[in-house]
């Protein structure tokens, strides 16, 4: 190989079409929150509807156009396709890409010592075939109708009435081409996992955040084929005319659906959340993995239970396959189904509880160090349980059919998505910036940021608990139609003006991740002190990563270790 | 900066006892078996929900299909030899078996193809209440061709296929028993008294839907299939000579994913034709 040392491939193949899984790392890392941004810019649109139904909007018309809005109100059509696009791009192109494309990519080779993926040329495939299905589904705003407008779920009939309006086709081929993106790197994972682990790293040294990668690529590898499936079966609907989820005697818009009949709409109901319920684990593992590296990390302890965290999460993955039709009480599949959904339900709480007890006992009599990132990994915590815990009432089918389909369900999801997993992805840019650039970021800029985000978070989400417990309905598009939603308008207006605050408080955080580039102090290869793999090579690591291959003497989380000199012995000092 | 050496290429870990490229391949099929299990998981819902199915050696080209089985299992034992003329470095064995593989996959999809075509010339035109056909008073829907060009008109020319009275399927082997005389007069029937009017493609029912949905997939997958084995028989020769030991190794893989199409098949074919 030494002919090719000081070769040089050129700006195209070293930064754009790149085979570096550090710099497909960052491309993920950069697109998706491009990504997040603009899933959050349609919503702060939707919150305005909202909080002043049908007011003058003409500062909005003026942007999008007459497509949307008619006399400055918006259409209902409109704030469908807002709300589907929201769901799609905030967990298909924002967060799925960031925690797994992102942070996978470029950390979890370096802390197995590898250097780099199994397959590099896969992995370039896997961005850009994601970043196809990304500009598709963006692409779809501007045909004709509009984009997709039946729901992040696009359940049938429904999303099956208008075949003229290609918008939601287009939303099945964008899919098609993000769960092609997902396979390849969920076998790129698994591979380099198994395969290219440094000698001594055995699988009970993995740090917690490459078994959160490991489970979750697992997830992708098997839940993802059965939407796809799905995907083709709604595109056949749509496209060459089938029937398999329009079901007989179907009227719409007053005259007899022509089309064989005879399909199940629930059917679509199944294949989607065989693959929507890993799915919610695809997006909280590599969280807790995160978080886990950051709170070991920042309490100077060991884990507390690491191996209790591991088979915590092997058992997750597991119990995630099987608690699908919990998303169905209401559909009328049949009591036996929803007790035995309800039953595996209360089960796969049990491994979340283990972890998430886990990760606060690693806090107890640790002398916790709060930088930005702990801040972050802390607020994980509690907004975590919350998330979590009202998701019970959900899960059981009694108190489910009061709560179902309500803006409760909004909040519940929600804070374990947003205030939950956003705040470790949060926490782990600012873990990892260092390694990836060399320079620090800002520590005022970052405090700053994690305030604003916790508390405009809380005031977005917690008053839709209140919401869905007065049985506002999630999909509608002015509650104040309704008298049970004239009485919490209020609280409407409260998340609104939230949600465009915790825009505002995203500012340092923008600048922060700009200028610490430039003006960042710069730091050695292991300005934390810490003591997994990814530290040992310089920062930002070279193409190869590790000057002279590691090896691996102990556990991850060596911290504090009596009679050792320093407060960390990490993993690749003898 | 040097570039990185990736290990376990060409030679197995030895604790997995594979190689990278070959690991990587079980987990796409793993995914595999995923994407065809929801199909036929749906196939099963929907034909347990439903009111009347076809039985599939009824209505299908059972023969084609026998011959297109034997054709790709044939395919399969000849994906196996191009690679045992890898392993014996056997360079020109190694492109006879190739090419046979790849002209058994065409040969297979040349038989789809005639499979297909009848069906989307074949038509059912399911009449409205009360509506008088002469000599077909009582049928729900009559089966037959029309002129494709009378499609946007308001009315259509239909040639029946012989009565069946009682049962509303369709018969591809009716019509070439008939032979070429078989055709019953031409009838005129007003589009107002047509519920509905499709051809025997996927629009007809879910039957005919899975069926085209399922085997299409599975084209989709031979076509695949044959894209890489051409690449290795056109481009792969430069691999062959440098580094035999990963070239082999990646017409195994191939061959696995190949076998894997094969063992689709074995369970499409009796799914949809037989059962």
């Amino acid at each position: 190989m030494s002919g090719h040392d000081h070769h040089d491939p050129g700006f195209i193949r070293k930064y754009v079409f790149s085979v570096d899984h550090k710099v497909i790392g960052i491309q993920y890392t950069v697109t998706s929150l491009l990504f997040l941004f603009l899933g959050f810019a349609l919503m702060m649109i939707m919150r305005a509807q909202l909080a002043y139904p049908k007011a003058d909007f003409s500062f909005l018309e003026n942007i999008f156009g007459e497509a949307g809005f008619v006399g400055g109100t918006m259409l209902p059509e409109f704030y469908n396709q807002l709300g589907a696009m929201h769901g799609t791009i905030m967990v298909f192109l924002g967060v799925v890409p960031l925690a797994v494309g992102g942070f996978g990519n470029y950390v979890m080779p370096l802390q197995i010592g590898a250097p780099d993926m199994a397959f590099p040329k896969l992995n370039m495939a896997s961005y850009w075939v994601y970043f196809t299905g990304g500009v598709v589904m963006i692409c779809s705003f501007f045909v004709e109708g509009g984009a997709a407008q039946y729901g992040w779920t696009s359940y049938p009939p429904l999303a099956n009435t208008q075949p003229h309006l290609i918008g939601q086709t287009m939303w099945l081929v964008g899919m098609v081409f993000l769960i092609t993106s997902s396979l390849l790197g969920s076998v790129n994972f698994i591979v380099t996992i198994v395969q290219l682990r440094v000698k001594g790293l055995t699988f009970f040294r993995l740090p917690f955040f490459v078994w959160a990668q490991f489970i979750t690529s697992f997830l992708l590898l098997l839940a993802f084929p059965p939407l796809e499936a799905a995907g083709v079966l709604q595109l056949m609907d749509r496209v060459a005319g089938t029937s398999f989820f329009m079901p007989d005697g179907l009227i719409i818009s007053g005259s007899p659906a022509v089309n064989a009949g005879g399909g199940n709409p629930l059917l679509w109901q199944h294949l989607f959340w065989f693959l929507a319920h890993p799915e919610v684990y695809v997006l909280i593992l590599p969280a807790m993995g995160i978080v886990g590296e950051i709170v070991a990390n920042n309490t100077r302890k060991p884990l507390w239970g690491y191996r209790s965290l591991v088979y915590s999460v092997i058992f997750l993955g597991f119990m995630s396959f099987i608690v699908w039709a919990h998303h169905m009480f209401m559909t009328g599949m049949g009591q036996s189904m929803s007790i035995f959904f309800q039953t595996t339900t209360m089960i796969i709480s049990i491994p979340s509880v283990i972890i998430l007890t886990a990760l606060i006992l690693s806090l107890w009599g640790g002398s916790i160090r709060f930088n930005t990132p702990m801040l972050f990994a802390l607020s994980f915590l509690p907004m975590f349980a919350i998330g979590g815990l009202t998701g019970l009432p959900l899960g059981l089918a009694a108190s489910d059919i009061q709560l179902h389909d309500t803006y409760y369900v909004i909040g519940h999801f929600h804070f374990v998505v947003a205030p939950g997993t956003l705040m470790a992805l949060f926490a782990g840019v600012y873990f990892w910036y260092p390694k990836v650039t060399g320079r620090m970021m800002n520590s005022a800029l970052g405090k700053l940021h994690w305030i604003g985000t916790l508390v405009f978070l809380n005031g977005v989400f917690i008053p839709m608990f209140v919401q869905g417990m007065a049985g506002v309905s999630r999909r509608l598009y002015d509650q104040t139609h309704y008298e049970h939603g004239q009485a919490v308008q209020e609280w409407t207006i409260a998340s609104s003006w939230s949600a465009w605050l915790l825009g505002i408080a995203q500012i340092p955080f923008i600048l922060n991740f700009f200028m610490s580039f430039f003006a960042g102090k710069k730091v050695d290869q292991n300005p934390w002190k810490a003591t997994t793999l990814e530290w040992a090579a310089p920062s930002p690591p070279p193409h190869g990563n590790f000057a002279t291959e590691p090896e691996v003497y102990r556990g991850p989380y060596e911290y504090s270790v009596p009679g050792a000199s320093d407060d960390y012995s990490p993993q690749f000092v003898k | 900066m040097s570039a990185p050496v990736i290990r376990y290429i060409d030679e197995p870990h030895p604790i997995t006892g594979l190689t990278n490229g070959k690991l990587g391949l079980w987990l796409f099929l793993a995914s595999e078996v995923m994407l065809f299990g929801a199909l036929f998981s749906s196939y099963i819902l929907l034909r347990v929900g439903a009111d009347s199915w076809p039985d599939g050696w009824d209505v299908l080209n059972v023969p084609l299909a026998t011959l297109n089985t034997v054709v790709l299992i044939s395919s399969s034992v000849t994906m196996v030899m191009a690679w045992v003329g890898c392993r014996l470095n056997n360079l020109g064995k190694f492109r006879f078996y190739m090419s046979l593989t790849i002209a058994l996959s065409l040969v297979f999809l040349v038989i789809k193809t005639i499979e297909y075509k009848p069906k989307f010339e074949h038509y059912e035109a399911f009449l409205a209440d009360g509506a008088l056909v002469k000599g077909y008073e009582g049928s729900e829907s009559i089966t037959g061709h029309l002129d494709e060009n009378d499609l946007d008109k308001d009315y259509i020319l239909f040639s029946p296929d012989a009565v069946q009275h009682g049962t509303s399927g369709d018969d591809e082997h009716s019509d070439h028993e008939k032979g070429g005389e078989g055709h019953a007069e031409q009838i005129r029937i007003n589009r107002l008294d047509i519920d509905r009017l499709t051809n025997f493609g996927p629009k007809h029912s879910n039957f005919y839907g899975l069926y085209f949905t399922m085997t299409g997939l599975h084209g989709l997958h031979i076509v695949g299939g044959i894209a890489v084995n051409l690449y290795f028989l056109l481009f792969g020769t430069g691999m062959f000579r440098s580094n035999p030991a990963q070239f082999s190794n990646r017409i195994e893989c191939a061959g696995l994913y190949w076998h894997f199409v094969d063992l689709v098949w074995i369970f499409l074919f009796p799914t949809i034709y037989l059962l």
